[in-house]
């Protein structure tokens, strides 16, 4: 991962996934799941959330989908690199 | 009589909570689940028999040999070949593949040859053709897919022309779970003068393969898709071809001698005898004594028995997923031509979503393109979610992802 040693702190591991959909799926630390999920409410903006599992959250130009079992879509980011920074935004 | 509860209490991961839920795994086309009687037979291999094999004397050489040897012979009956000399071990389907392409087409196909795919193919039979094509020159040609994501036949059979060589096809694809009928192909791959390599990742599991009967020249499959370990898997290849080839890799283990020439200051290679000719370097010994588990589980289930259960069950969730309005399920409506594969996507959500959305409940599938690009683009999907099943799955489970697939449904 080439994540900054910061951002390791939270993320466990950063995937492109495949399809033409270009999402990146952030997997993060376990023990450190909770306190990335509050932080990431705090600093975006919350559009949708359903059972308290899911929320659709916008940030910027992004799209997030953050899941309470520890990990995230990002949708729309142009690659690895722009989802590292847009996490670095909201999680440092 | 086949009970997928009795077989899972053979399944120690099963037992597992993910999420807080029971583990549903219907993610087994991408690799299986292991029972204990594959993992106690590895854990003995290293605790009781570990040792390298051949040209040693020691006891432990011995029976470390005598199973690795076993291990072949088990496989060729799996399969029905004619012995144990036609059973390669390789690292897995891509390897075998791989195997092909470079052992017989790099020094059998020419410039003005073709080698026909078809455009459902996995890219591990899709990537080494068209990378060795680049270095000899031959044309690579892929048959058509229909709408449902069945084969074109017409299409086959019109780019099967005098210059295709060798026809690579997949028994089973493994986005659909169409089963292809490669015994016809074999036939009209024969006629033609062309040999036939078919991708047997996802049909060996799952139903009963013959070779003798296919009458195919390669099968290539893997371990870990058939209860077996990562790491191991096979390359069936006729006796007189094999015989013909020249090593894929080369090293110890393989050669017969290797004898210096203090004249010419060069070494003269003679190769050992069938299948170890193939095996360059220490195999994977534990992992082909895994296999053979797996084989000897499989058999004594019966290849029939997990067909048809299998079967069942993709018919009996083909038919829940109807209940679910905004689920769109792609391939053959008809489970009779398939097997327990099935691909689908949720109205509103990508397949990533869905995959996500369900690992939240315990329920493993995969989502993406499923190393099968060219399919996607043709069935005109951006990719897809998929569910596949195998001995250990039962209604129950497909009741419960149903029930949560309809929840994701009432989320939106």
């Amino acid at each position: 991962m080439n994540a900054s040693p910061s951002l390791e702190e939270y993320i466990a591991r950063i995937e492109e996934a495949c399809g033409e959909e270009e999402d990146i799926i952030v997997h993060f630390k376990y023990e450190k799941k909770d306190e990335a999920i509050g932080k990431i409410l705090k600093k975006a903006k919350v559009e949708r959330t359903v059972a308290g599992i899911i929320f659709d959250l916008t940030y910027k130009n992004s799209a997030i989908r953050l899941y309470n079992t520890g990990k995230a879509i990002i949708k729309k980011a142009q690659n690895k690199t722009q989802a590292q920074q847009i996490l670095a935004e909201l999680l440092l | 009589m086949f009970d997928p509860y009795k077989v899972r209490e053979d399944f120690p991961i099963l037992k597992r909570k993910i999420n807080n839920h029971p583990l549903i795994y219907f993610d087994n086309a991408a690799t299986s689940q292991k029972p204990r009687q594959v993992i106690e037979a590895m854990r003995e291999f290293y605790e009781k028999h570990n040792a390298n094999v051949h040209r040693a004397v020691h006891t432990l050489s011995l029976e470390a040999t005598e199973l690795y040897e076993e291990a072949h012979e088990e496989i060729a009956k799996f399969i029905g070949a004619r012995s144990m000399e036609e059973i390669v071990f390789v690292r897995g389907t891509t390897e075998a593949i791989n195997f092909v392409a470079y052992s017989w087409g790099l020094r059998n196909l020419k410039q003005e040859d073709e080698v026909l795919l078809t455009l459902m193919e996995h890219h591990s039979n899709i990537v080494p053709w068209e990378i060795l094509s680049k270095i000899k020159g031959f044309k690579v040609k892929y048959a058509e897919v229909n709408e449902d994501g069945t084969l074109n036949q017409e299409s086959l059979k019109e780019m099967l022309t005098p210059k295709v060589k060798l026809v690579c096809i997949t028994h089973v694809s493994n986005v659909t779970g169409v089963i292809n009928d490669v015994k016809a192909i074999a036939k009209l791959a024969h006629e033609n003068g062309a040999l036939l390599l078919v991708d047997g990742a996802q049909s060996v599991p799952h139903m009963p393969v013959n070779v003798k009967d296919l009458d195919c020249d390669f099968l290539a499959f893997s371990g870990h898709k058939m209860l077996g370990p990562t790491g191991i898997g096979v390359l069936y290849g006729k006796r007189e071809i094999l015989e013909q080839l020249e090593p894929f890799h080369g090293g110890g283990e393989m050669i017969r001698e290797v004898s210096f020439n203090s004249k010419t200051r060069r070494c003269t290679i003679s190769w050992n005898d069938l299948p170890w000719k193939f095996e360059a370097g220490t195999p994977d010994i534990c992992g082909g004594v895994g296999l053979m588990a797996a084989a000897k589980y499989l058999k004594e289930l019966g290849m029939e028995n997990v067909k048809a259960h299998e079967c069942n069950l993709t018919e009996y969730a083909m038919k829940r997923l109807k209940e679910c309005s905004k689920v769109k399920v792609y391939g053959p409506q008809d489970s009779s031509i398939k097997c327990g594969i099935i691909p689908f996507n949720v109205e509103g959500f990508d397949s990533h979503d869905v995959a996500l959305l369900l690992d939240s409940y315990g329920i493993m599938i995969r989502s993406g393109f499923h190393c099968a690009q060219p399919l996607h683009q043709k069935l005109k999907i951006q990719s897809s979610a998929r569910a596949s099943f195998y001995i250990y799955n039962t209604r129950e489970e497909v009741d419960h992802f149903i029930e949560v697939l309809k929840e994701i449904e009432q989320s939106l």
